[in-house]
């Protein structure tokens, strides 16, 4: 209680027109904002890997199994920043339980589950069945172990078999296609579908979540890739770089461009709540909206990859701005979901004046918690590394190891 | 072949058997679905007292605009009747001032929830006021509540008799229904960490008492009824006064309906 009062009472002073009395705490904080950007990684990273097992883009083929992983670690971590923004965790489980089927976010366990067993981790045992088998028998003690629990016992490597994983993966990942639209664009959904904020409420809202998540996730791909592979004393396949390079810059324009709609149709539409948005757009937002989001995180990648495929880029400066186009879209996605929940909260809906957000240090809503939250599924991802390796034969074709 | 027939004749027997069984259990369970119905009901009724039939009554409230003079009783009965933390983050209920000017300007306050009344505030010169005045806010214990839709375990509901409703052994904090209510009329419980909201007094209102805030108010600026019984006050108040409701556009049908409401009032 007291904790609460000493949060409360000095946004008072930063309150500008009239807020309803109950709206001076802001409800959905920093957790909540994080949710939507590891799910949007997860989507992203698995809709690259599709591109490699559905759609054949064979330069894709080194980061394959690094996104699936990437996928995992990332998946495993999500549902903690919503749980740890619950105000009764242990009562979390009612959701699976008896779940209100009108309501978007009873469907989470739901999608979350199915998203999980039904394809990620099936996705996953199919690609390594034949190296956790060969691993099984090259290791020993409790390795070996681990290994034969990790491939279910299964000991079968004929080439039947192997036909049949390759058939098996290719139909998980079909399925898993809109399995991981439905993941992101379901959280798009929770936000869109709340008549009473016409900031959220919008039925571009799921697309453009998704677009933005499959921005997020190739370019994460692509940080790890450029961040593991010189630790690992490996060459860097250039084609493969270029490859991601591209598919990151067109899914950024569709983005950009629905981002753009967006904006458009809110102006021209002008309805009742433009004044108080526009007020926020260009007050409290001014910051994290236009110049993160839109300049940083969006305009000079573009603007940088753009460059690098119309003029003929050395090797070098071609990483070197592909990996900072890659860092500048994190930022710039972080921030758009934080101006989606932050900003979708900073305006009173008497749509007469705004509100603030402090945000706490230390407590379980606080920063320290969140950037915990952020680090785990790189620690995830490490393990995930040591134990199931992602860099398989497909590596050894293109490195050309002597030089 | 020869072998094979004695099998198919059993094999009828068991369809015959399974069909039998099928009908006869969907036979002794139709009635007891339906009754299920009426046992729910009564069981209902029986919770909530013997003299109380939720299923009887459909509660409204009527609020008259031009009768409210911003003594903000109401909003402090409502946090003594209902254990409202006095902090001035948390209502149930509460009275906005609106002064609107010669220029176009709209100013709207409600310090403290008007739970200590208002202050007179001097107005610079050559501004000159047109319209003024009190707006009591409570939840609209709408028909199509946007808050019991999206709650994802159902711990906020809308009871027989028309009250939206919050169980907080069921309720897990998740806060989606105060992101939903476009009325601002939620809040969590700082202790309880739970949603909370006004339960028309639903306490006193199965007792046959009218909510608190309509108890106290000074000028019957309040009036507490049924929505649908002819001799109901607020059947009364709907037929004398001309009627409207908190953002319509919504389509969230509210039961709070306001006579001589501006159009500045949102």
């Amino acid at each position: 209680m007291e904790e609460i009062i000493q949060h409360l009472t000095p946004l008072f002073k930063e309150i500008s027109g009239y807020i309803y009395p109950n709206e001076i705490e802001l409800h959905w904080s920093l957790l909540v904002v994080i949710y939507p950007y590891l799910t949007g990684l997860v989507a992203g990273a698995f809709i690259l890997a599709s591109l490699v097992k559905v759609f054949n883009v064979t330069a894709l083929k080194p980061v394959y199994r690094i996104s699936l992983l990437t996928a995992l670690a990332f998946m495993l971590v999500a549902p903690l920043s919503l749980l740890a923004h619950l105000g009764h965790p242990e009562k979390s489980y009612e959701i699976l339980l008896t779940p209100n089927l009108t309501s978007a976010m009873a469907m989470f366990g739901f999608v979350y589950m199915w998203y999980l067993m039904a394809v990620l981790l099936q996705e996953i045992w199919f690609d390594y069945r034949k190296d956790l088998i060969l691993w099984a028998q090259k290791e020993r003690g409790i390795k070996k172990w681990l290994y034969k629990c990790a491939s279910l016992f299964s000991k079968d490597i004929s080439e039947k078999a192997l036909k049949f994983d390759d058939k098996a993966e290719k139909v998980i990942t079909i399925l898993g296609i809109p399995s991981a639209f439905v993941l992101h664009g379901y959280v798009g959904f929770i936000f869109g579908s709340v008549k009473a904020n016409p900031f959220w409420s919008s039925v571009l809202m799921p697309i453009v979540f998704l677009f933005s998540a499959i921005v997020s996730g190739i370019a994460l791909v692509l940080l790890i890739y450029m961040v593991v592979t010189p630790l690992r004393n490996k060459v860097m396949d250039t084609k493969c770089l270029d490859t991601l390079a591209s598919f990151l810059f067109y899914a950024m324009i569709v983005d950009f461009s629905l981002e753009i709609l967006d904006f458009i149709h809110r102006i021209y539409e002008s309805e009742e709540s433009i004044h108080i948005l526009s007020e926020l757009v260009a007050g409290k937002l001014q910051f994290s909206l236009i110049v993160v989001q839109l300049i940083i995180g969006m305009i000079i990648p573009l603007a940088l990859i753009a460059g690098v495929k119309m003029f003929n880029t050395p090797v070098e400066l071609k990483r070197l701005l592909y990996f900072v186009s890659a860092l500048l879209v994190q930022v710039g996605i972080f921030f758009t979901r934080w101006n989606v929940v932050i900003g979708g909260q900073l305006f009173s809906k008497s749509f007469r004046g705004l509100t603030a957000y402090k945000m706490n240090i230390l407590g379980i809503e606080g920063l320290l918690v969140s950037i915990a939250i952020l680090l785990l599924p790189f620690l995830i991802l490490y393990v995930l590394f040591k134990f199931l390796p992602p860099w398989g034969e497909t590596h050894v074709t293109t490195q050309p190891e002597s030089s | 072949m020869k072998k094979n027939l004695p099998n198919k004749s059993q094999n009828v027997n068991r369809r015959k058997f399974i069909k039998n069984l099928v009908l006869a259990v969907t036979a002794f369970s139709v009635p007891a679905v339906l009754t299920a119905k009426e046992q729910l009901k009564r069981m209902q009724s029986w919770i909530l007292g013997k003299d109380y039939n939720p299923f009887d009554h459909y509660w409204g409230m009527g609020i008259d605009i031009n009768k409210c003079i911003g003594c903000g009783r109401c909003a402090d009965a409502c946090k003594q009747e209902n254990d409202v933390p006095s902090e001035p983050f948390f209502f149930r209920t509460w009275v906005e001032r609106y002064r609107i000017f010669h220029d176009g300007e709209v100013r709207v306050d409600s310090p403290n929830g008007a739970v200590d009344g208002f202050k007179k505030q001097n107005i610079e010169k050559g501004k000159v006021t047109i319209r003024s005045f009190f707006v009591p806010k409570i939840c609209n214990h709408c028909d199509n509540p946007p808050c019991v839709q999206v709650c994802p375990v159902g711990a906020t509901f809308i009871t027989p008799d028309g009250v939206v409703l919050v169980d907080s052994d069921y309720c897990i904090g998740c806060r989606y229904c105060i992101q939903a209510c476009p009325y601002g009329a939620r809040y969590i419980d700082p202790i309880k960490k739970t949603a909370e909201k006004c339960t028309f007094c639903y306490h006193r209102v199965v007792q046959g008492l009218v909510p608190a805030c309509v108890e106290v108010c000074p000028t019957q600026a309040r009036v507490f009824g049924e929505v649908k019984k002819k001799a109901s006050p607020l059947v009364r108040f709907m037929r004398m006064n001309k009627i409207g409701v908190l953002k319509p556009a919504l389509n969230t049908e509210p039961k709070v309906y306001y006579a001589n409401l501006d159009m500045e009032v949102n």
